[in-house]
């Protein structure tokens, strides 16, 4: 076996090359949900979107040929999905909590409804970049195969950072997010800028989704997203709200998810379910450390329902 | 700068329902003046200003700006018109500049921002201002002078001629508020400025504005030049001839022993950073020891502290013992809150009146009877003090949250000073309450106070803390900085501490 050429050392390759995997899905979403969250909504639906746009993104992709167009159905769906969100969300007296809950549910079940005829038929995957030419090791070949999408969401990071803070748009998002009574003093209308970041952020979680279902794993069923959407909600509020920090704590988690299988691929079978749940217990003692009766969060859109 | 525009309104009035807010109100605010808006809370002067400044629509009358009829439909419409507002509560976005709040005011771009040419306008700008805030920090870190300084150059900024100003001196030191309005007033006299200025402080009416107008109960009672109108005039007009409750008069008494005493009590604040710094300070029996500070120095940390909502290092103690204000401890010792905003830190808004008044004593005879909670008892305690303490409520079965802020206020004041009391923490108890509510509230402090109850009272109203305090301690950046004697009190030097300046 080529495992044991590498030996132990196989482990942190894994675990790198899976961080750059697994995270992407992660990147994309939490991106989407940190202009969602900065103009003041939260939208606990994106693991319904995710799905959703795995789903759409294959079928499109299978009925096509061409992958890319599937991408970009994956993220229409998913701003469809966010502007419904938004739209009911609008109505007076209407928690975003509550309706993303139920929008989670919608979108999972939808979509498994929706996808059956498409567990079966093999459409074509998104392609990736060989790194790895310059290595004859297979395995650092194979670790080093980065799909597109990735250094699409890494360029999406530092883009949105910039244009939270330097662009019109951006100001009138924070600005929604944190006094939505100034914003409305000075003639915007919270309601409406909530809509579009509702919908970005749907429409990057539909490109996340689609990720999953023509990379990797590479195919649709309906155990494809193992909760992915929502650790990376969790993952906005350990990023504090930043974009930049999103890119890394989306590595972070992405590494987390690799190690179960990098320790399998070196023989350490036992407790594969134990290493698979790291993403989620990391969740855990993320929020534990970020939580504190004393204190709200530092960076917290001051109209976001959960701090509030 | 062009210059200041004049404005008349004639025969304004506005109903809610039944209920008349304003009715026939008119005024004439003269180019380059300061004009006070006087009036007891709910005397109609918020619902006029929102009549002009488009919030709300008049039922009847009109706005003449410059001699020619407006009409505005919008807060964007006054703004337009030349006519800007600074709100009691800020309105600037806390995570966000100066330097960007200001650039959003100036109107929606959604492209690129050149920061460069935006600085160099705002500074360019700035440097024809009296006076100065930092542009490049988040708001949420400035001190609430600079904020307000900050909300009025922000209407500058966005060419107001006209400026509204909503009580803007509550949040700052009495030196800060002196600063302000006579910079102000001073761009009114240069001609650049038109002041419109609601407030209740006949001081600062006497030393800022031109003319008054007083308004009571949605009718304009009175006005005039302020050179021509003495306090008792104006505060005659303001209350009317009403008897409000007398205040109980404070006995002459010396204070007793030490009840309440912290030693060395630190704390954070829900950021993480240091809201109390260390303070040491007694009550003893039958004084009112007040606290001074421009709010956000403490404060609010202090009583929670003491109201067991807030972890804290340090040692606080009553009747000689530590006290971690647990159920037990309040009842043995006597302890009694009335902490700020207390709809919310004291009442439970959707239960009524009545569970509210029990929330000391349900568990206690003769409301309380092993698990069994006696409805019977409860409404009688609650009828006794609903009547006490003078609370308007449609029935002791209606929600509290339903009562006005004065209600809220004597009913959980009543809640407290029910039983024995040996201790009362009060936080801004009559803040944005009417005349007649802080007499009645004021005078059951005195009167606690009076039967040897040690009181601490934390206040932002200085007039309120020179009124009724023994002893004067001044809070700033968490820490007790001065203590002063009742006789011996002075104005000047208090304000200096509450600035940190001393």
């Amino acid at each position: 076996m080529a495992a044991e050429a590498l030996g132990w050392w196989g482990v942190p390759l894994a675990v790198g090359a899976g961080a750059i995997r697994v995270s992407t899905p992660f990147l994309f979403v939490s991106l989407g949900e940190v202009v969602t969250e900065t103009s003041g909504r939260i939208n606990l639906g994106l693991e319904g979107t995710l799905v959703m746009g795995a789903m759409s993104g294959y079928a499109i992709s299978f009925y096509t040929g061409s992958p890319w167009l599937g991408v970009l159905a994956a993220g229409i769906v998913g701003s469809l999905l966010g502007a419904l969100h938004a739209g009911i969300c609008s109505l007076p007296k209407v928690n975003d909590i509550a309706v993303g809950i139920a929008l989670l549910l919608f979108g999972t079940g939808l979509a498994f409804f929706l996808g059956t005829p498409f567990v079966a038929p093999q459409a074509p995957n998104l392609p990736s970049i060989p790194l790895g030419f310059w290595s004859d090791v297979p395995q650092i070949q194979a670790a080093l195969k980065v799909n597109v999408l990735f250094f699409i969401g890494v360029a999406a990071a530092p883009l949105l950072a910039w244009a939270l803070r330097n662009t019109g748009v951006g100001l009138m998002i924070r600005m929604v997010g944190d006094n939505a009574e100034a914003a409305r003093a000075m003639g915007y209308s919270p309601l409406t800028v909530r809509l579009w970041a509702t919908c970005f952020g749907g429409f990057m979680a539909g490109v996340g989704g689609s990720f999953l279902s023509l990379y990797y794993p590479g195919s649709w069923s309906e155990g494809l997203s193992s909760g992915q959407g929502i650790i990376a909600v969790a993952l906005v509020i350990f990023a504090r709200w930043r974009p930049m920090y999103c890119l890394w704590a989306s590595l972070l988690f992405g590494g987390a998810g690799a190690l179960g299988p990098a320790l399998q691929s070196v023989g350490i079978s036992q407790g594969y379910y134990l290493f698979n749940a790291a993403p989620y217990v990391l969740t855990l003692v993320i929020m534990i450390i970020a939580c504190s009766p004393d204190r709200t969060l530092a960076g917290a859109p001051g109209e976001l329902s959960i701090t509030k | 700068m062009s210059d200041a525009p004049g404005l008349e309104v004639v025969g304004v009035t506005k109903r809610f329902g039944d209920f008349a807010a304003l009715s026939d109100v008119s005024l004439r605010l003269h180019p380059g003046t300061v004009h006070a808006l006087l009036g007891e809370n709910g005397a109609g002067k918020s619902t006029l200003v929102k009549c002009i400044m488009g919030f709300y629509h008049a039922d009847a009358g009109e706005l003449l700006l410059d001699g020619r009829e407006i009409k505005v439909g919008n807060p964007r419409d006054a703004q337009q018109a030349g006519i800007g507002m600074v709100y009691q509560h800020f309105t600037l976005v806390p995570s966000m500049t100066i330097l960007e709040n200001l650039t959003m005011g100036l109107g929606f771009r959604p492209g690129r921002i050149d920061w460069k040419v935006e600085r160099a306008k705002l500074t360019a700008f700035l440097d024809t201002m009296p006076f100065r805030v930092p542009i490049d920090r988040p708001v949420s870190s400035l001190a609430a002078g600079e904020k307000q300084k900050a909300e009025i150059l922000k209407q500058l900024y966005l060419q107001a001629k006209l400026l509204i100003l909503d009580e803007p001196t509550s949040v700052l030191t009495p030196q800060e508020a002196d600063e302000m309005l006579g910079l102000i007033r001073s761009m009114a006299t240069a001609g650049q400025l038109t002041v419109l200025i609601i407030t209740h402080k006949f001081r600062e009416v006497l030393a800022f504005a031109d003319e008054v107008t007083v308004l009571r109960r949605g009718k304009q009672v009175g006005g005039g030049k302020v050179s021509e109108l003495s306090v008792p005039e104006m505060a005659r007009l303001m209350v009317g001839d009403q008897a409000s409750r007398d205040h109980a008069g404070r006995e002459e008494r010396e204070p007793g022993e030490v009840m309440l005493a912290l030693t060395g009590v630190q704390a954070l604040d829900d950021a993480g950073g240091p809201a109390l710094q260390g303070v040491d300070l007694t009550v003893r029996r039958g004084e009112i020891v007040g606290i001074a500070g421009v709010s956000g120095n403490g404060q609010t940390a202090l009583v929670e502290v003491l109201g067991g909502q807030r972890r804290h290092q340090g040692a606080v103690t009553v009747g000689g013992e530590p006290f971690g204000a647990t159920r037990e401890e309040i009842a043995r010792h006597n302890f009694a809150l009335l902490p700020e905003e207390p709809l919310r830190n004291a009442c439970v808004g959707r239960m009524s009146v009545g569970e509210n008044m029990a929330f000391r004593s349900f568990d206690r005879a003769p409301i309380g009877s092993g698990v069994w909670v006696k409805r019977g008892a409860l409404r009688r305690h609650a009828r006794d003090l609903v009547e006490r303490y003078n609370v308007r409520t449609t029935g002791i079965d209606a929600p509290i949250m339903t009562l006005s802020g004065g209600n809220v206020q004597r009913a959980v004041l009543g809640r407290e000073l029910s039983g024995e009391v040996d201790v009362l923490v009060c936080a801004n108890p009559v803040f944005g309450l009417d005349f007649s509510a802080v007499a009645d509230i004021h005078g059951q402090i005195v009167a606690a106070r009076n039967r040897g109850a040690a009181v601490l009272l934390v206040s932002e109203d200085l007039d309120e803390l020179l009124e009724l305090a023994d002893r004067i301690l001044v809070m700033s950046g968490g820490a007790i900085v001065y203590e002063t004697k009742r006789e011996s009190a002075d104005r000047q030097s208090i304000g200096l501490h509450m600035a940190g300046h001393a």
